[in-house]
């Protein structure tokens, strides 16, 4: 819908839309939004500092499917699908590359016991008729040759991809830039809300701007906004990882490779460049941003068991993010219970990979495979059981 | 009413002085999101659970620790992922301070390959932490003679394994299970090695006065159905212990003998 813009209040700003976060979500919403025609504020005092700088950008539904998430998986497939034409527009409108590749993630195990869960996981794919082929310890070394040679077996998901993340902030802000989209670098305090409609924000530095539509992406502080009813605030906490980037020789590895060490998950994800990105611990410590002794050393302890060579490559950083998980693991994205206020949050693991697909789910023109999506994903879900004073289960 | 009817309806757990009705103990570790946990600790009807006190900010909100406040389960602070008694000491005392309880589940492990408990620290910390005043409920192997030193020195519970943490191998040595049950005069919890509600039942029937396990559950393909399982194995074989098992004999034993007697 295309609003004309309302009369402002002497001293404040106003869009059609304001996204309150500059991570990789709100950007993205607010790049996609100006495509429409909308005018667009982002505030965010530090674009792209929070989750998006430390995430890995896997783009991995497949190898990341689990017992009991298949929602997450359908929510995940979808947005993958949309990945390639998402990376070639920003591309080309941005002038950045970010780094999207598509060579599919190498799932290995190096014991009997790992090799049996992980053939678990295998049939459980299989059975979702997910497209993955399973490889001997020869196979996994063929395809990638710098793999431990105690390798015992693997599952190649070759639909799996991943990006830069960094890259792809560093993009949408330029793209953004060039379509005339104002980044407020501030904080928002809270909402304006009138007889029970969102109207805009307030801001730390003083002010507010006023809009048809906020946008809530705020990740992990998505649910510490004043202004909003207890029931309205969206349930999610911070859900801290840390991971370290070392920089190798392009061609190191060819795969996303991710492995179960001992019962401990690791991966490692190759850039274009060289760089290597290990990962990532999940850890709940509140809003907590400190890189620890005892999370480096795992990563990379198990990042050799995987890849033994890594221990000659450069340590490049070492960073802490706070991801925003929700009670049941899936985001909250499209109309919250209250007018004028949309939610994108609540990402957990999957905020890069989930771009495309929020973007569409909040300015998309509407579609029955949209609208199949967004049930899975409506922040009402959360609404009754929060308004009867349960945090408690909701399905 | 009929004995089946009566005989658990006196038969609370006493714990550390406090009475539970529940005799199955759940970890949360593993779990693929806190929803999924709260409906397995729903079906599980548990009502003590432990929790890992490293990696988790007490007071951070929206955490597992409000699930189980939401519940109204009693946490149990563990102090896994310590290899030394010191660690296990700082991080039961950092529990106390965040959670208000004096309760711990003790666990000091040996190596990170087998978890397998370390008896030396742990006996170590536990009489430290007894001292401090803790009640303290601590993880052990499956040894007699550990477990009746450990009730010595103040402990409110001895917890030996049934086979390593996550291992789902069940009850590897019944026998010395057995052997800490008759000589305990404090409950005795079968802690981890539970891979189905058979093994939930035999820990019961050799006479453990409750169950622990957590990746039974939480890595099950449907962990509330498991959760649900486990509770009923639970209480299964709660009501065997109780009820007394038949001898075991080498030959047959006609159940319906060849002549009545009174039929003469």
């Amino acid at each position: 819908m295309d609003v004309p813009h309302a009369t402002a209040h002497p001293g404040t700003r106003h869009s059609d839309m304001v996204v309150v976060g500059g991570g990789v979500i709100g950007l993205s919403v607010a790049w996609r939004a100006a495509r429409h025609g909308r005018t667009v504020t982002v505030v965010d005092p530090a674009p792209g500092a929070g989750a998006s700088h430390a995430a890995a950008g896997m783009l991995a539904p497949v190898s990341e499917v689990t017992y009991t998430e298949e929602p997450l998986l359908r929510l995940g497939l979808a947005s993958l699908a949309r990945w390639p034409h998402f990376a070639a527009e920003l591309s080309e409108e941005s002038g950045i590359d970010v780094d999207h590749r598509t060579q599919g993630t190498l799932d290995v195990a190096f014991d009997a016991d790992d090799l049996a869960a992980l053939g678990e996981v295998a049939g459980f794919m299989e059975k979702l008729s997910l497209p993955v082929e399973r490889l001997t310890g020869r196979e996994c070394r063929r395809a990638e040759p710098m793999l431990a040679p105690s390798v015992r077996g693997g599952i190649l998901a070759s639909g799996d991809a991943w990006v830069d993340p960094r890259r792809v902030t560093a993009a949408l802000l330029a793209a953004l830039a060039r379509r005339g989209v104002a980044a407020v670098a501030d904080r928002v305090t809270g909402l304006v809300v009138e007889g029970g409609t969102v109207r805009g924000v307030r801001l730390a530095g003083g002010g507010t701007i006023g809009a048809e539509r906020v946008v809530l992406a705020a990740g992990a502080w998505s649910g510490s906004l004043d202004g909003l009813p207890p029931e309205v605030l969206p349930p999610v906490r911070p859900v801290k990882g840390q991971i370290m980037r070392l920089r190798g020789a392009p061609g190191f590895l060819g795969h996303c490779v991710r492995g179960v060490v001992h019962g401990s998950h690791a991966y490692l994800v190759p850039r274009g460049d060289g760089e290597i990105v290990l990962g990532a611990t999940q850890e709940e410590m509140g809003f907590d941003t400190r890189v620890t002794a005892g999370a480096l050393w795992e990563l990379l302890r198990d990042a050799r068991e995987l890849v033994p060579g890594i221990t000659e490559l450069e340590v490049a950083d070492v960073a802490a993010g706070l991801r925003p998980g929700t009670p049941d693991n899936l985001p909250l994205i499209g109309p919250s219970a209250m007018d004028g206020l949309v939610l994108a949050t609540g990402h957990h693991r999957g905020g890069v990979l989930l771009c495309p697909l929020t973007a569409d789910l909040v300015t998309g023109e509407p579609s029955p495979d949209l609208a199949a999506l967004a049930a899975l994903c409506s922040p009402l879900r959360f609404h009754e059981a929060r308004r009867q004073g349960s945090t408690g289960s909701h399905r | 009413m009929a004995d089946h009817d009566t005989a658990l309806l006196d038969d609370a757990l006493v714990l550390g002085g406090e009475k539970f009705g529940s005799r199955l103990i759940m970890g949360t570790g593993g779990a693929p999101s806190l929803d999924v946990l709260d409906q397995a600790l729903a079906a599980s009807g548990t009502e003590i659970t432990t929790v890992a006190m490293r990696r988790l900010d007490p007071v951070a909100r929206g955490s597992v620790l409000d699930v189980l406040r939401d519940r109204n389960v009693k946490v149990l602070p563990n102090t896994a992922g310590c290899f030394t008694a010191g660690e296990a000491v700082l991080t039961a005392r950092l529990a106390r301070e965040a959670l208000g309880t004096d309760w711990v589940k003790l666990e000091v492990i040996s190596d990170e390959r087998t978890l397998l408990p370390d008896p030396i620290e742990t006996f170590d910390a536990a009489e430290r932490l007894v001292a401090d005043g803790f009640v303290v409920l601590p993880y052990i192997g499956d040894d007699p003679a550990l477990a009746r030193r450990l009730e010595q020195a103040g402990c409110a519970a001895v917890m030996p394994l049934g086979a390593p943490i996550g291992s789902g191998l069940g009850i590897r040595n019944p026998h010395n299970i057995e052997l800490i049950v008759e000589a305990a005069t404090v409950p005795v919890i079968l802690d981890a090695g539970i891979g189905t509600a058979s093994d939930a039942a035999l820990a019961m029937e050799l006479g453990c006065d409750a169950v622990l396990l957590a990746s039974a559950v939480t890595r099950a393909r449907r962990p509330g159905l498991m959760a649900s399982a486990m509770r009923q194995a639970v209480v299964a074989g709660r009501m065997a212990r109780l009820a007394g098992r038949i001898p075991r004999r080498r030959y047959a034993e006609a159940s319906s003998p060849a002549i009545e007697p009174g039929a003469r």
